[in-house]
């Protein structure tokens, strides 16, 4: 009788007790095709990161993460299926991992009310909140990087690039063509010769371009590529003995397999970043604790401190921090996609969270609103030492020219706006 | 001499040496195409997986590694050895026919005297059944393929060309990637074999046989089975020669299959049944794609050599449809 009547009373208690549904977070990855090499590492960087939520604390405020993963194989069409698979499973942000998907995205998403994070990449002018009222892209975007790269050429070489020749190598798409415009607007302020050198995709041939480079002898040469055009690039560079010091990538053509197959003539190479690099952070031991040591790791836990791993790691973590932000904010746990927008577009990240998290210095310290989904665009540089087979940081999160890129942020949104009949607001 | 005919020179003789790559990948689709009349799609992951086989063999990597982890529960990835370059290219051709065969055994046995389209849909399937295949066997990551060929423009040439810049400070010298000049040396031998092969050998006037009338070449004795499963095995081989040269520029990897594209253009020219058609047709896009950027490039804002290459090649086909060197089908009702 009495074992009867505890029952019972667990069972009403059970049934009284509001539902609590998971919090859903989409991944489309892609581990198959041409551009596995860079997704498979970025995607067991995000499934890890969640998987080592629910393991070590039971998920985000007690409700437990829902990592659904859909592959795109880097096609904007499939992209935008698995979008369509997913977002009826109470999809709280969506990651796309590619520009072709995010602008695809951006008015599907809005119109769905769910938010899109495209760290890095996608449509840079969306770091206009008052426009893109669902799309961030902190902490940083290709306009950051361009000018980022300039700045770290001018801390180089005395503040002074008059005269000095930089080339632009880059894929030939919307996404190679994105640092054009600032780094044409830099031009005028600090006095260099630009020189353009589209490469047509993938990349596997440019024999032409390197030629081009070889003549006309730049100081520098800057990369936006990705995939197998990365590697030729650097390949190329190594084959006409182009200082490779001079040589600097975007974030995209910085990771360990862009330089590996170049062997040791990629030593000094360097590469653009907005987060830290290598494993010695506490959060990759309780990661080796909770999730590869358990057997949950998404890959076969080899990928831990790779480039890439570790910026699938950082996009889950500022997820689940907007998450917990969205809690507090709304005062429940189980939130909803709009919600989780509003928690995005309150973020606050300093120093002391990321040490809490266990990640000292691994990404910069950035305050989101509603004014700016762009962050503070601070821009760090890598180098590749061959020997050791590392990426190290030899240049810290510094500020970028915003005068220049804040113009050119509110003349694309203010045209996107005017095309879209969006009037400019905050929620 | 003035600087931008030294210039146009070296970009003449760069082109030549990508043209024999882009010819390398030809070779392959002419082979199929002439003893089977199949175009053959798969072509271009022919060679991307013979690179991924002779990177797995010669690192020693256990085959369906993680597919085992993740069934088992195992955490096998390597079995400690690495085969020498020559011992696991000879190893690679044995996977290689041994995919012709079952290419053949499985798929176009079962599709003899059906429409060329229905053949080349089979290829397309192929085509994806061997990358999926390709990536659950080796990984997708990306490979360095180290088989001691080097690389880097030569320091002879530069300094032995020098000269022609009379005094002019800003040549150095014309530039050439030894690979490239290595990779011309083995296409022209295997071109010279696979000439004399199809002219001179038994195999190969069967081969010719099977290609102009496979009926009759059957009803003469001739093993329709052990024809094909030939052609396949020599396109493997190409495949092999024309992944190791790709793959030691840009590392093994899955794009390695977008190859392909590039010897589309030259087959139209060159025509789909001549391997000399091939060469020579390869040779006419590398250049001409590396002129025209060179020349014209510039004005329209560059990046023009995928598309000037099928330019150049309808170009041709205009005034020959069948391309340089190939067969002029007359049917007569």
């Amino acid at each position: 009788m009495k074992l009867k009547l505890v029952t019972m009373a667990v069972g009403a208690v059970m049934a009284a007790a509001p539902v609590m549904a998971d919090l859903v977070f989409p991944s489309l990855s892609y581990r198959t095709g041409p551009y596995a090499a860079g997704g498979i590492p970025f995607a067991d960087g995000y499934a890890d990161y969640f998987t080592l939520l629910n393991e070590r604390d039971g998920g985000i405020g007690g409700v437990p993460i829902n990592m659904i993963e859909c592959e795109t194989g880097y096609n904007t069409q499939k992209g935008v299926e698995c979008y369509e698979a997913t977002k009826g499973e109470g999809a709280l942000v969506y990651q796309p991992l590619s520009t072709g998907i995010t602008y695809q995205l951006i008015p599907k998403a809005t119109a769905d009310d769910i938010p899109i994070h495209s760290m890095g990449y996608g449509r840079t002018s969306a770091a206009n909140g008052k426009v893109f009222s669902h799309v961030f892209n902190y902490p940083g975007n290709y306009w950051n990087g361009a000018s980022g790269a300039i700045n770290y050429l001018l801390e180089t070489n005395g503040d002074d690039l008059k005269g000095k020749k930089i080339a632009l190598v880059y894929h030939n798409s919307a996404y190679g063509k994105e640092p054009i415009r600032t780094l044409e607007e830099l031009q005028k302020k600090h006095g260099y010769d630009l020189t353009l050198l589209p490469v047509d995709h993938p990349g596997q041939e440019q024999k032409s371009q390197w030629l081009q480079i070889r003549r006309e002898k730049p100081d520098f040469v800057l990369m936006w590529g990705w995939g197998v055009m990365n590697q030729v690039a650097i390949q190329e560079a190594a084959n006409i003995r182009f200082p490779m010091e001079n040589f600097i990538g975007i974030w995209w053509s910085g990771a360990e397999h862009d330089v590996l197959s170049a062997g040791d003539k990629a030593n000094g190479y360097k590469a653009l970043t907005f987060h830290n690099v290598g494993r010695e952070f506490p959060v990759f031991d309780d990661i080796q604790k909770y999730v590869v040591d358990a057997g949950k790791a998404a890959g076969a836990g080899d990928q831990i401190g790779n480039v890439l791993y570790n910026r699938g790691m950082y996009a889950a973590m500022l997820a689940a921090e907007a998450a917990k932000t969205a809690q507090e904010m709304h005062g429940v746990a189980d939130i909803t996609s709009g919600q989780m927008r509003d928690g995005m577009e309150a973020l606050m990240i300093d120093e002391a969270k990321m040490v809490s998290l266990g990640m000292p210095n691994f990404g910069p310290s950035f305050n989101v609103s509603c004014d700016n989904h762009g962050g503070p665009g601070l821009v760090g540089v890598t180098q590749w030492d061959a020997a050791s087979q590392t990426w190290s940081m030899i240049s810290d999160y510094k500020p970028t020219d915003m005068d220049v890129i804040g113009a050119l942020i509110a003349e694309d949104s203010a045209a996107y706006a005017a095309e879209n009949n969006i009037a400019e607001s905050c929620n | 001499m003035p600087e931008s005919l030294l210039y146009g020179t070296e970009v003449v003789l760069n082109g030549l040496m990508a043209g024999v790559l882009y010819a390398l990948v030809a070779l392959g689709f002419v082979l199929i195409y002439k003893a089977s009349g199949i175009f053959n799609y798969a072509q271009g992951v022919m060679a991307l997986f013979a690179a991924l086989t002779l990177v797995g063999i010669m690192e020693g990597q256990i085959p369906f590694a993680h597919l085992i982890n993740a069934m088992f529960g195992t955490e096998l990835h390597h079995f400690g050895w690495h085969v020498p370059a020559f011992l696991a290219i000879l190893l690679t051709m044995v996977v290689m026919v041994f995919l012709a065969w079952a290419v053949q055994k499985f798929v176009f046995r079962h599709l003899v005297n059906q429409e060329p389209i229905i053949l080349f849909m089979a290829t397309i399937g192929l085509a994806y059944f061997l990358e999926g295949f390709g990536d659950l066997m080796w990984g997708s990551d990306i490979k360095t393929l180290n088989v001691g060929l080097p690389q880097g423009g030569s320091f002879w040439i530069e300094e032995n060309t020098q000269w022609l810049g009379f005094g002019n400070e800003n040549f150095y010298g014309f530039f050439l990637d030894r690979l490239d000049i290595i990779a011309t040396f083995i296409a022209a031998i295997l071109v010279v074999v696979l000439v004399l092969f199809s002219q001179y050998t038994k195999q190969g006037r069967a081969m010719r046989a099977v290609a102009d009338d496979h009926q009759a070449a059957l009803s003469v004795g001739i093993s329709l089975n052990f024809i094909w499963v030939m052609v396949w095995s020599v396109a493997g081989f190409v495949a092999l020669v024309a992944g190791i040269m790709w793959g030691a520029k840009s590392g093994v990897q899955f794009s390695l299959s977008l190859i392909a594209l590039k010897a589309l253009p030259v087959l139209m020219l060159g025509g789909f049944t001549s391997i000399p058609g091939a060469i020579v047709g390869g040779l006419i896009i590398g250049v001409g794609e590396k002129l025209f950027e060179f020349s014209v490039g510039p004005y329209i804002g560059g990046a023009t050599e995928n598309w000037f290459a099928y330019v150049l090649a309808l170009i041709f086909l205009v005034f020959r449809p069948q391309g340089l060197f190939g067969e002029k089908i007359i049917e007569r009702v």
